[in-house]
């Protein structure tokens, strides 16, 4: 069984003339312990799917599961619960960081959602941990004395110290260079593999989705237009989009590709 | 024989800090490109790359500092230094720049023609409003541009057309020389790929003679550039055709840089990849010898001690004293990535007991 | 921070207003309700400091109301930039972070409050209040004073809304209040110090106003009822320039002294304004990102091309 489901979620923003319907009606299901990529250019509404997957933006329309048990629309009491389940890294290291507060001071915040205060801090100190860090060396820093990358380290570390059953990762590589970005996604194959995490990786690079997941969700324009496994959408794609999608991308090795000279 | 369009020649550049100390981040850089080419840039961020295509391009601006170099662009020559002021007609017209994030610095109330007339406005045009216009329109409509973007809010306009209206824009003075700064990064493929396809074109109608474009999307710069420039640490480490980086490269870094690629081909499915460890030197005080070493798996007790030279012509080198004592051998990327376990405590996602 | 010749010069001026504020009336030793002379002496005509600038139209020293009548101005100033800042603040924030239909309400009121002429408020309040003393009058300038605060504060707080921080917030549990205080606030701080000097400087001018239409506090001096008396009794027809000009140029010296610190909190605050060639960025650490560095220094990126139609729109909001 699924370990989270959706069934034709769909949310529009604005009414009227001027709806803009971010997500029309989309079904898919989040399979225990795989990487699932939701790819697609900007604009298609793959963040918004985020936001509704993690609870943050209220649906338009349909279903959400999670864990057997309906999280569609929740009070503040089990938003609390869910996002002790359910966590995400976002996108932009700066914006992601609240710059009066100290790491200490954001991974507490984070820690009293845990029940346990001694577990708490021992969770965050593995969480560093598991991310390269040394405690001691970063807890007192604030994040304009940190370089990009060691912040989103530190985002994926706030993250894991929930030891969340979902992890989503919106966008959380497209703001680092290339060989930083692979450390980063090895964490969330690590993850996977070891913990057995459940992760959700939105992206608009299908090289990365290629490297990292196990299935993917092709959207264009609010709609999902293919689903399956990434072996299927990459070598075998069926839709038209999802094949000019591929065609775009620009190849480091093999032929030049026709538009060149 | 192809004529050279630009010579930089050890070109150094700091920023100033408030407590007084210069950190070059471009450090005794020559940059060669010759008529017709496209030169990428790339490497890691921090490592100079925008900040020497602002010293090309003479947009400079404080705390960051032009301290010495030549530059020699389609046979009128500069002196860069701190006092020394850039001739207004440079600007737009030798060379011109397409800035970092110029899509989203657009004023959201001003139609995209009175930028037309802002831009060349201000750099001294004696054109009327009219003619200003008209330019852009048959600039426009030889790139097969529509021409009423013109009269189109930045906001009616896809982030695409944006960016190639943009590009029209900044070159309707015909540069010699045009440096785009990133100018894909905010754009999605079939956007990029339109971009792309239209500055080839550009360089075809002899809008402009050459351009460096500067990027950290090494697969889009195999795919756009003549020759590829990968930068580290403020210097250039590596320099050779497009086709000669993706296969062959001859500095490690540049190796580890390609090896990171990630695409989405038949062996990116089961393959496990590793990046290089560690963080770039600071270039307050980078390191001895090759700036590299410390996170070079190849690194021999001479690269701790003495700078690499380079090695080839100035069109096409790499600075690496491995590969110079290996000719023909080709980089391996484990050996590259020999040290990543000292370098730093790896990431580690243990299984639970 | 690196603060411009510009803060220097309004701080100094600032000062110095306050030196003469609260260090004047315990100097000159002279009681502003006491007569020394007769109507309209001419300056020195009376010996010491009381004596300097004349004598009004009571006979009282000129020189010591205008010190103990710079007094009552900045405390008023000082309370209603209080009230108005509080009041503003609070509900342009909540209105800014909340949206939707919360935003509606409160912005609404504001609309309307901004539409009522304030001025009107004021008299009327003065006029019914059986007794005037600063205190009211400081507190009915303040809390007619508040709306462009509140509008500032509130495009503010909307920008600061959509930074992916705040939903970091969300999912560590925190509460509405404490997002709004920890995580939206501190990001709003330097505005709303600068909407307060705005706000204090502004509440100085409306009390003068009321004032020299007679209807400031009673039976306490400020500027604005030194200018009503000058009126009053003719001082201009008999060419007493002595009652008027001091206390003119003394409101024009708070009001500029504070604009300027203003507009030099607004340039030390926002880097991008800061003119000339010295712009200083902070501390250039190396593994910061490329995007990065040209940020604080070489605004060098768009401004090359684009320097004629970037708009600046972080200081249009700033300014209520």
């Amino acid at each position: 069984m699924a370990l989270f489901e959706a069934d034709n979620l769909s949310k529009t923003f604005g009414g009227g003339k001027g709806a803009v319907h971010a997500v029309k009606g989309a079904t898919f299901g989040l399979e225990p312990g795989s990487i699932t990529a939701v790819v697609g250019e900007s604009g298609s509404g793959k963040s918004t799917l985020a936001r509704l997957v993690l609870g943050l933006l209220p649906s338009s329309g349909g279903t959400m599961t999670f864990d057997g048990s309906d999280v569609t629309k929740m009070s503040f009491l089990q938003s609390k619960k869910y996002w002790q389940e359910v966590q995400a890294v976002f996108q932009d290291p700066f914006s992601a960081f609240n710059q009066f507060f100290t790491v200490e001071r954001l991974l507490d915040r984070s820690a009293k959602l845990i029940d346990n205060k001694a577990e708490a801090r021992t969770r965050m100190e593995e969480a560093l941990h598991h991310v390269g860090f040394e405690v001691a060396d970063v807890i007192k820093k604030h994040p304009h004395e940190l370089s990009g990358g060691q912040r989103q380290r530190i985002m994926i570390a706030r993250a894991l110290m929930m030891r969340p059953k979902l992890l989503l990762a919106d966008e959380a590589t497209s703001m680092l260079d290339a060989s930083l970005r692979v450390n980063v996604l090895n964490v969330f194959k690590d993850l996977r593999d070891n913990l057995g995490t459940t992760i959700m990786i939105i992206t608009h690079d299908i090289g990365q989705a290629t490297y990292v997941a196990d299935r993917m969700l092709v959207m264009q324009k609010g709609d999902m237009v293919e689903q399956g496994t990434s072996q299927d959408v990459v070598f075998n794609p069926q839709h038209e989009y999802t094949k000019q999608l591929l065609a775009d991308v620009p190849k480091l090795h093999g032929e030049l590709g026709e538009l060149v000279h | 024989m192809t004529k050279r369009l630009l010579e930089a020649k050890q070109v150094t550049a700091a920023y100033h800090t408030p407590d007084g100390r210069e950190v070059r981040a471009v450090d005794n850089v020559s940059v060669f490109v010759n008529e017709g080419e496209i030169l990428g840039c790339a490497g890691e961020s921090g490592c100079g790359k925008s900040t020497l295509g602002n010293v090309l391009a003479l947009t400079a601006r404080p705390p960051l500092y032009p301290i010495s170099g030549t530059l020699n662009i389609d046979g009128q020559v500069l002196e860069l230094g701190q006092n020394n002021k850039v001739p207004r007609t440079w600007r737009g017209s030798v060379v011109s720049m397409l800035p970092q994030g110029a899509l989203n610095s657009l004023s959201p109330t001003a139609k995209i023609r009175g930028l037309v007339v802002d831009v060349l406005k201000s750099h001294g045009t004696k054109l009327s409003k009219d003619e200003c216009l008209d330019l852009a329109r048959d600039r426009m409509k030889n790139l097969g541009l529509p021409t009423r973007a013109l009269d189109s809010y930045p906001h009616q306009l896809s982030g695409g057309m944006k960016q190639r209206v943009i590009t029209v824009i900044s070159t309707l003075l015909n540069p010699r020389l045009l440096i785009a700064d990133e100018p894909t990064s905010a754009l999605d493929v079939s956007s990029q790929r339109a971009l792309v396809e239209m500055l080839r074109e550009m360089l075809n109608q002899d809008i402009m003679k050459g351009v460096i474009f500067i990027t950290h999307d090494l697969p889009l710069l195999k795919t756009i550039s003549d020759r590829v420039a990968i930068m580290y640490a403020g210097q250039i480490v590596e320099v050779a055709n497009s086709e000669d980086i993706a296969e062959r490269p001859r500095h490690p870094y540049s190796k580890a840089l390609l090896n990171a690629v990630l695409a989405p081909e038949e062996d990116t499915l089961a393959k496990r990849v590793e990046g290089i460890k560690g963080s770039p030197p600071s270039l307050a005080k980078p390191p001895s010898g090759c700036r590299f070493h410390p996170r070079c798996g190849l690194a021999m007790d001479i690269c701790t001690q003495v700078m690499p030279r380079a090695q080839g012509n100035e069109l096409q080198f790499a600075k690496c004293h491995w590969s110079q004592q290996h000719p023909h051998e080709p980089i391996r990327i484990e050996d590259v990535l020999r040290r990543n376990d000292e370098i730093e405590a790896p990431v580690l996602i243990k299984k639970e007991a | 921070m690196r603060f411009s010749v510009r803060f220097y010069v309004a701080a100094g001026l600032v000062v110095l207003v306050l030196l003469a504020a609260l260090l004047g009336p315990f100097l000159i030793g002279v009681d502003p309700n006491t007569s020394i002379g007769g109507l309209y002496d001419k300056p020195g005509v009376h010996p010491g400091f009381g004596g300097i600038l004349g004598t009004d139209n009571e006979g009282q020293s000129v020189m010591s109301n205008l010190l103990y009548g710079t007094r009552t101005s900045l405390l008023v100033g000082l309370i209603a930039g209080i009230v108005a800042s509080a009041i503003g603040l609070v509900i342009g924030l909540i209105a800014g972070y909340a949206g939707g239909l919360v935003e509606e309400i409160l912005m609404g009121l504001t609309n309307i409050m901004l539409a009522i002429p304030s001025i009107v408020i004021v008299i009327l309040l003065s006029v019914s209040l059986p007794q005037r003393n600063i205190f009211t009058l400081a507190l009915v300038i303040g809390i007619t004073s508040w709306p462009w605060t509140a509008r500032a504060v509130r495009a503010q707080a909307t920008s600061v809304r959509t930074r992916e921080h705040i939903e970091v917030a969300k999912m560590s549990g925190a509460n509405f209040w404490s997002i709004l205080v920890w995580d939206v606030l501190p990001y709003l701080l330097s505005y709303v110090v600068m909407a307060f000097v705005l706000q204090v400087a502004s509440a100085i001018l409306t009390e003068s106003s009321l004032s020299m239409l007679g209807l400031g506090p009673s039976n306490i001096v400020s500027i604005g009822m030194m200018l009503n008396w000058a009126l009053a009794w003719g001082s201009i027809r008999v060419g007493a320039w002595w009652a008027f000009i001091p206390p003119t140029l003394m409101l024009t010296l708070i009001a500029f002294s504070l604009f300027l610190l203003q507009s030099s909190l607004d340039e030390l605050f926002n880097p991008r304004l800061r003119r000339g060639k010295k712009v200083k960025a902070g501390v250039v650490t190396p593994d910061q990102d490329d995007e990065f560095l040209p940020e604080a220094g070489s605004a060098a990126g768009p401004a090359a091309l684009m320097e004629a139609a970037v708009v600046d729109r972080t200081r249009e909001e700033a300014r209520p």
